[in-house]
């Protein structure tokens, strides 16, 4: 058989096009460059890929059933893990987890292992419309009440796993809207909202409930829940506290977190003010701080908002950047401007308060930190302006204390995550926790896989208890 | 949905409305409030709890007509309902025996300023009120605010009723007759709350204000309604909205709230 090196690349959006709309980026494979892809797969015996990816799908067998293009029967195998395929096909770092350990790698390409399960997931949710199918499984109803503290990845998967073994499971969001980071965070343009909320109708077919305007720690809390009947508690409320540098002038006005700005944006829509009520500065020169995906996306949405001049100013080099490789990418092709090995030291506004300049300081690299990163330096004498009348500060979350100060006894971590053990135990008995609440920032797979870990785990619980 | 119970107009642009909200209701406390989204396209807006009754559920809310949201909400009726409410948000007032405490309230911040009358009084301690409006038309609650007060004053910019000047005339005067309080609570427009902690700083009378910062999430995640307490950043939202008045950056919250003035009046114009 021929081996063939190259992967079938995915069409996308023109550049001089895309950057003028909100819609999605990567188009997606059609069923023939699936099979295709599909079948560059060895088969081999080692699937170093199940163990790559953190929730342990079996892809080699998907990906078998989808070139014989028995397409329910691949998908069928996705979901025995993965409740969000059409989330964790397009956010899910893939060339750092399945992709990194594939066989195939040696020789050429990774199979493109994320958009084959893209694939998979949006021919499943087309065809579930068509066909008006529930997806609903029939188990056995357990009259066990299990409430779970936030929509986002870790919620909505470990709501899904529950609902899938009986349990009564309402699910508690503080927004009007569902779907947490999905909603507020990622923009359109690299998760269709439409997409969120078909998965998450899916779960309301399974028979999760879903509470909106409800902020665990404030209208209710952990203890309340408790009394109202709930025999256990998830917690995956996420980590949604915006971190700033605390340097002069941060408080000007046009300076943003990341996390309000991509709130207005994708959550209220300011994109679309004055059709939407919500505004937005929309900036001709921006000035974005980090180097995650949430600074990536942050720029591109700032472009896509109208600025003339993106700026993404980063401490570190390329090297050192968290953001995805594929995101970089995207972000260097629409135009962003790398400003490596800088860090912003003020802020300057004019006279009503609004910023209209940073001031930067070269960087340079020396020893590795406690993240295994090369900690970058200042450069003394280095000093120079940039004019900007917005900035966009993305460099990182930790989880909000509205939980853990209304909760005696919930032991929390120095930053504020919650304590929990591998199954998603706290120190309260009843009361798991899973995804960036206990870890930090970190990513969609992580938090479901933390979900779906937690939902064996109150199960256990569940059953010991009588 | 919450189910609007009662809603009619107070004063000038100012309206009361009842809502049904039994959990917002049941945990309510002075000093907090209420985040609403009245349609599907609308902003997220953040509105004191000017009055709650656990027994029926209910919180009301009162409010000014100042954009195109307050006025969308002035206008709909008994009987319909807000798409959403979200709360109660926000650290309660810290309510206490202080002995002599005095509120000032501007305008609107009267209506904040009632729940916290009411809750100091019942817990015993003398309280004396100055609320201060516009002018005649725009006054509301003078009777409300009488029945948890012992001690009433009340201002208007141009003399049209009660005593003509601000509500920071007739707190110097207390001051100056050697009437001081424990503690002062200011809650009305920030420049009002500005003059108030720069009339009590010389004394070293406590002042504490509720700061009413742009917000869009209310739950510690934007920090679209960040404040200079201090010297230091805080969220009024979930460090707030209460915060000691002689330490506030009043010069920064001012010009933060008018970031978006631009686009309000784009949306008003409309």
């Amino acid at each position: 058989m021929e081996i063939k090196k190259k992967a079938v690349p995915m069409r996308q959006q023109p550049v001089v096009e895309r950057i003028k709309n909100f819609n999605e980026v990567p188009l997606g494979y059609n069923e023939q460059e699936a099979i295709e892809e599909a079948s560059r797969c060895l088969q081999c015996a080692k699937k170093p890929c199940v163990e790559g990816c953190p929730v342990h799908i079996d892809i080699p067998s998907f990906i078998k059933a989808l070139r014989q293009k028995e397409f329910q029967k691949a998908i069928d195998i996705i979901h025995e893990n993965d409740s969000l395929p059409c989330m964790t096909g397009r956010v899910c770092p893939q060339e750092e987890q399945c992709q990194a350990v594939c066989v195939m790698k040696k020789m050429g390409d990774p199979i493109s292992i994320g958009r084959l399960e893209r694939f998979l997931a949006d021919w499943d949710l087309a065809n579930r419309k068509k066909q008006k199918t529930a997806v609903l499984i029939s188990v056995p109803k357990k009259n066990k009440k299990v409430a779970v503290v936030g929509s986002g990845p870790a919620g909505l998967t470990c709501a899904a796993e529950l609902a899938k073994m009986g349990y009564e499971v309402t699910v508690f969001e503080g927004y009007h809207k569902l779907g947490g980071v999905l909603v507020y965070g990622i923009p359109e343009f690299r998760l269709p909202k439409a997409i969120v909320q078909a998965e998450i109708e899916k779960l309301a077919e399974l028979g999760v409930n879903f509470v909106t305007n409800a902020l665990i720690g404030r209208a209710l809390t952990i203890e309340d829940l408790f009394k109202e009947g709930f025999q256990a508690i998830f917690i995956g409320a996420g980590a949604g506290l915006p971190n700033f540098m605390g340097i002069p002038g941060e408080n000007l006005g046009g300076i943003y977190s990341a996390n309000e700005f991509l709130t207005r944006v994708n959550l209220m829509q300011a994109y679309k003010f004055p059709e939407y009520d919500t505004p937005v500065k929309r900036g001709k020169f921006v000035a974005v701080i980090g180097g995650g995906n949430v600074a990536m996306d942050s720029a591109r949405t700032a472009l896509r908002l109208g600025a003339e001049h993106v700026y993404l100013i980063y401490r570190r080099s390329e090297t050192e950047m968290p953001a995805r490789q594929e995101e970089i990418e995207r972000a260097k092709e629409e135009g962003i401007d790398f400003c490596l090995l800088t860090n912003p030291i003020r802020y300057l506004g004019n006279d009503s308060g609004m910023v209209r300049q940073v001031e930067c300081i070269k960087m340079k690299l020396g020893e590795p930190d406690a993240s295994g990163r090369r900690s970058p330096i200042p450069i003394a004498g280095s000093e120079f302006l940039l004019d900007v009348d917005e900035v966009i500060v993305a460099i990182g979350n930790t989880p909000n204390p509205i939980i853990s100060r209304t909760t005696p006894g919930l032991k929390v971590k120095k930053k504020g995550e919650i304590e929990a053990d591998e199954n998603g135990q706290t120190s309260l008995a009843g009361v798991f926790a899973g995804g960036d609440v206990v870890t930090g920032a970190a990513t969609v797979i992580t938090a479901m896989g933390a979900g779906r870990k937690a939902a064996k785990a109150i199960d256990l619980y569940l059953n010991s208890k009588k | 949905m919450f189910k609007i119970i009662d809603k009619y107009k107070l004063a000038s642009k100012t309206h009361y409305v009842l809502i049904e909200a039994p959990i917002i209701s049941a945990k309510a406390q002075p000093g907090q409030f209420v985040i609403v989204r009245i349609h599907q396209q609308g902003e997220r807006i953040p509105l004191t709890i000017a009055d709650f009754e656990r027994n029926q559920g209910t919180i009301a809310l009162v409010f000014q007509e100042v954009g195109k949201t307050t006025q969308l909400l002035a206008s709909l009726r008994k009987g319909d309902y807000l798409l959403d409410v979200l709360g109660p948000q926000g650290n309660p007032t810290e309510i206490a025996l202080y002995g002599k405490v005095i509120l000032v309230g501007g305008g609107i911040g009267v209506a904040a300023v009632f729940p916290i009358a009411r809750a100091l009084k019942e817990k015993g301690n003398v309280v004396t009120a100055i609320i201060g409006y516009r002018s005649k038309e725009y006054v509301f609650w003078e009777e409300k605010m009488r029945l948890v007060t012992d001690q009433l004053f009340i201002t208007t910019n141009d003399g049209s009723y009660g005593q003509k000047g601000f509500v920071t005339d007739i707190l110097k005067t207390l001051i100056a007759e050697d009437y001081k309080p424990s503690v002062i609570f200011a809650i009305g427009p920030a420049v009002m709350m500005k003059a108030v902690a720069e009339l009590t700083r010389p004394y070293n009378i406590k002042t504490i204000v509720s700061l009413n910062s742009l917000m869009v999430c209310a739950m510690g995640m934007c920090g679209a309604c960040r404040v200079e307490v201090g010297g230091k950043t805080y969220f009024t939202c979930m460090d707030g909205p209460d915060f000691d008045g002689h330490q506030v950056n009043f010069d920064l919250l001012i010009k933060r709230l008018d970031t978006y003035r631009e686009e309000e009046c784009y949306c008003c114009k409309k």
